[in-house]
């Protein structure tokens, strides 16, 4: 269980001086630094295995040519999708017979700012995330589509699976992932003028001014931190 | 009195008294032509409504009183919890996650601690799942409750609304003899619970629970068999299943519609696999069958309690590992509630390394190793899913939360389309959102 991920330093793993104190000067970690995932190796285990043999017999486009990783951790498998091939995967997905994953239970968009694996640091930091249940086989698979800042575009899912609007609208909202072919791509939590995705890491959070001797609180961001 | 003819009202006899005819203004030249041939009328419904359910907005197309199209702006009640929740420890994250579905916080608490243990690799002490099981079953009864009175409010049956707060009440004084607080609990934390059940409670939870018998009978009386209720939701905000898998609806709305999908038995966890409980159905997929299969759930949900309450067996409430479990245990003193004076005298005068932990777990919190997890609980309104992402750290890099409520929503134009705008109120009651969990 623990390939994909990078180098563990147990609970309390002790980075830069160990300071907790704040007096030696804390260095601030690049959030989800350590998220580097790898390739898993099959089998899979599970269930897993069954999937990607089915996806492998009856995508079109060929398994190796519309997912690009596959990552099996704690149970779960994440397969990592190229966008042009998504919408057809996902139609796929939910038509096969062997596959039948009727229900999307979830979208949402996640920055791994500063991380990717070596060799495309700042490519793809946007990722869409698609939690898929069969009913039927009672399966759960995850698949996740990675973007880059200077092309955000993904292909919606809407036309597969039409609950799939409001959570891309969200994570447009949010992260600033434009869903090609998406019925009305705007704001749904953000108010309409807003500007900028609050939830992408580098969105700068507002401090807090206070009346007293001219003091400020600064943001949760710059903040003192123990980590 | 000498009578004058009106020119804006003739008169004229008949054998019942006196009719007069009310003309005037410039009504007969603006409909000497042809009428529009629509008439259409745009309604903006809410944010602040008293019948959509906290600050939900709808623009409705109206012709004549059909709604011929519904829309649903939200958004109202942002608070930018997932955001929130970066910026604070893992353990912190329970007391954010308890504030979204407000009428369910034990089921975003437990969801949310899931998620943490499935990241960590560890699983709560089996007492604590028994007492996490428990109190989500009470949690599910109020939350039912509730939905009933506002539901019965929008529809005009006030009785339901007093009775139902009145039977929710009687839930929230068991939450907070357990927990200490009526909602926002933060109770559930990760590696188990925030203490043990105090004494005292297995009886007040027995009571507790003859007692709600008492409640669902009155509302047997009172609702069930009542015409008005009968017709004001019979036949209204038709879902079938294949609406609801499309629409990613689930919970009691899915099951009215027939299919028997429920996490606690596809896909168990904290034990529910070992309980002996039903999932209520129904075939019709309207709100009447919507209100049947929630209130058969209660019953249900008082079988669960009564069964995980026969199943408590001694011992811990939270994980042994010291790197994990929250130091100190919640202690009654002379100055109210706080850590427990042992606990402060070991770490202050016997264990140097006890108080290390308690410096670190409390500042700076548990690391989480790096990666993803999805965990999904049956919320009262369908699938409560958690997708947390750990970079490593001490915090959280992203916490999405698939909440039902916002799912659910979507399914308002589906459900209201062409019915009449007074069935609109029947079919968002069904569908029952909280919007605390909507716009988190």
């Amino acid at each position: 269980m623990s390939e994909p991920i990078g180098p563990d330093r147990g609970m309390f793993g002790v980075s830069g001086t160990g300071d907790t104190s704040g007096f030696g000067g804390l260095v601030r970690l690049d959030p989800g630094a350590a998220v580097v995932p790898q390739s898993s190796e099959r089998p899979y285990g599970g269930y897993f295995d069954e999937v990607a043999d089915r996806l492998a017999v009856v995508l079109t486009a060929g398994f190796d040519t519309a997912v690009h990783r596959v990552v099996v951790d704690r149970g779960e498998i994440t397969f990592f999708v190229h966008r042009e091939h998504l919408v057809a995967l996902c139609q796929t997905l939910r038509d096969d017979a062997d596959l039948r994953f009727e229900l999307c239970s979830s979208v949402s968009g996640v920055d791994y700012l500063d991380t990717g694996t070596v060799g495309e640091q700042d490519a793809a930091r946007l990722h869409a995330v698609y939690h898929l249940t069969s009913m039927t086989f009672r399966r759960r698979i995850r698949l996740e589509v990675a973007v880059g800042l200077d092309d955000p575009h993904i292909p919606s899912v809407t036309g597969v699976y039409p609950t799939a609007d409001w959570q891309e609208r969200e994570a447009w909202d949010m992260f600033g992932i434009v869903f090609d072919g998406h019925p009305a791509l705007t704001r749904i939590l953000m108010p309409d003028d807003w500007a900028g995705h609050p939830q992408r890491k580098d969105y700068p959070l507002g401090g807090v001014p206070v009346e007293y001797k001219g003091a400020t609180i600064p943001p949760p961001d710059e903040r003192r931190v123990y980590q | 009195m000498t009578s004058t003819t009106d020119p804006y009202a003739g008169a004229r006899e008949t054998t019942e008294g006196r009719v007069y005819t009310v003309t005037g203004g410039d009504w007969e030249s603006t409909f000497t032509g042809d009428l529009p041939a629509e008439e259409r009328l745009v309604i903006n419904m809410g944010p602040q409504h008293p019948s959509t359910h906290g600050v939900l907005r709808l623009v409705l197309d109206l012709e004549g009183e059909t709604v011929t199209k519904a829309r649903v702006v939200i958004g109202y009640l942002h608070t930018g919890i997932e955001k929130n929740a970066e910026y604070r420890t893992w353990t912190q994250g329970t007391t954010f996650v308890t504030r979204m579905d407000y009428l369910a916080p034990i089921f975003n608490e437990t969801a949310y601690c899931l998620g943490v243990e499935k990241l960590l690799g560890v699983e709560a002490p089996p007492r604590a799942q028994t007492i996490r099981l428990l109190l989500m079953e009470i949690n599910r009864v109020a939350s039912h409750w509730v939905w009933l009175a506002t539901g019965g409010l929008e529809l005009g049956a006030l009785t339901g609304m007093t009775n139902g707060f009145r039977a929710r009440e009687k839930c929230l004084d068991v939450l907070e003899l357990v927990t200490g607080l009526r909602m926002n609990h933060a109770f559930v934390r990760p590696g188990g619970i925030a203490q043990d059940l105090p004494d005292g409670a297995i009886e007040k939870i027995r009571v507790w629970a003859d007692d709600q018998d008492t409640e669902l009978a009155g509302l047997a009386k009172l609702l069930a068999g009542q015409p008005i209720w009968q017709r004001r939701l019979k036949g209204v905000g038709y879902l079938n299943v294949e609406g609801c898998l499309a629409l990613g609806v689930t919970g009691p709305l899915l099951r009215a519609a027939g299919l028997a999908w429920d996490l606690r038995k596809t896909e168990p966890y904290l034990g529910y696999e070992d309980y002996d409980f039903e999932v209520p159905t129904h075939a019709d997929g309207d709100c009447w069958s919507r209100f049947v299969v929630r209130v058969e759930e209660m019953h249900q949900s008082l079988v669960l309690v009564r069964q995980a309450v026969d199943r408590l067996e001694p011992g811990p409430v939270m994980v042994e590992d010291k790197k994990i479990a929250w130091p100190a245990q919640l202690a009654l003193g002379a100055d109210g509630l706080g850590n427990s004076l042992e606990h402060v005298k070991k770490i202050m005068g016997q264990s140097m390394e006890a108080l290390i932990h308690h410096f670190k777990l409390v500042t700076e919190g548990f690391r989480v190793p790096a990666g993803q997890i999805y965990s999904a609980i049956e919320s009262p309104r369908g699938e409560l899913g958690m997708h947390l992402v750990s970079g490593g750290g001490t915090r959280p890099h992203r916490v999405h939360v698939r909440e039902p409520s916002f799912v659910n929503l979507q399914a308002t134009a589906a459900l209201s389309e062409g019915s009449l705008i007074a069935d609109v109120i029947a079919s968002i009651a069904s569908i029952d959102p909280v919007m605390g969990g909507v716009d988190r």
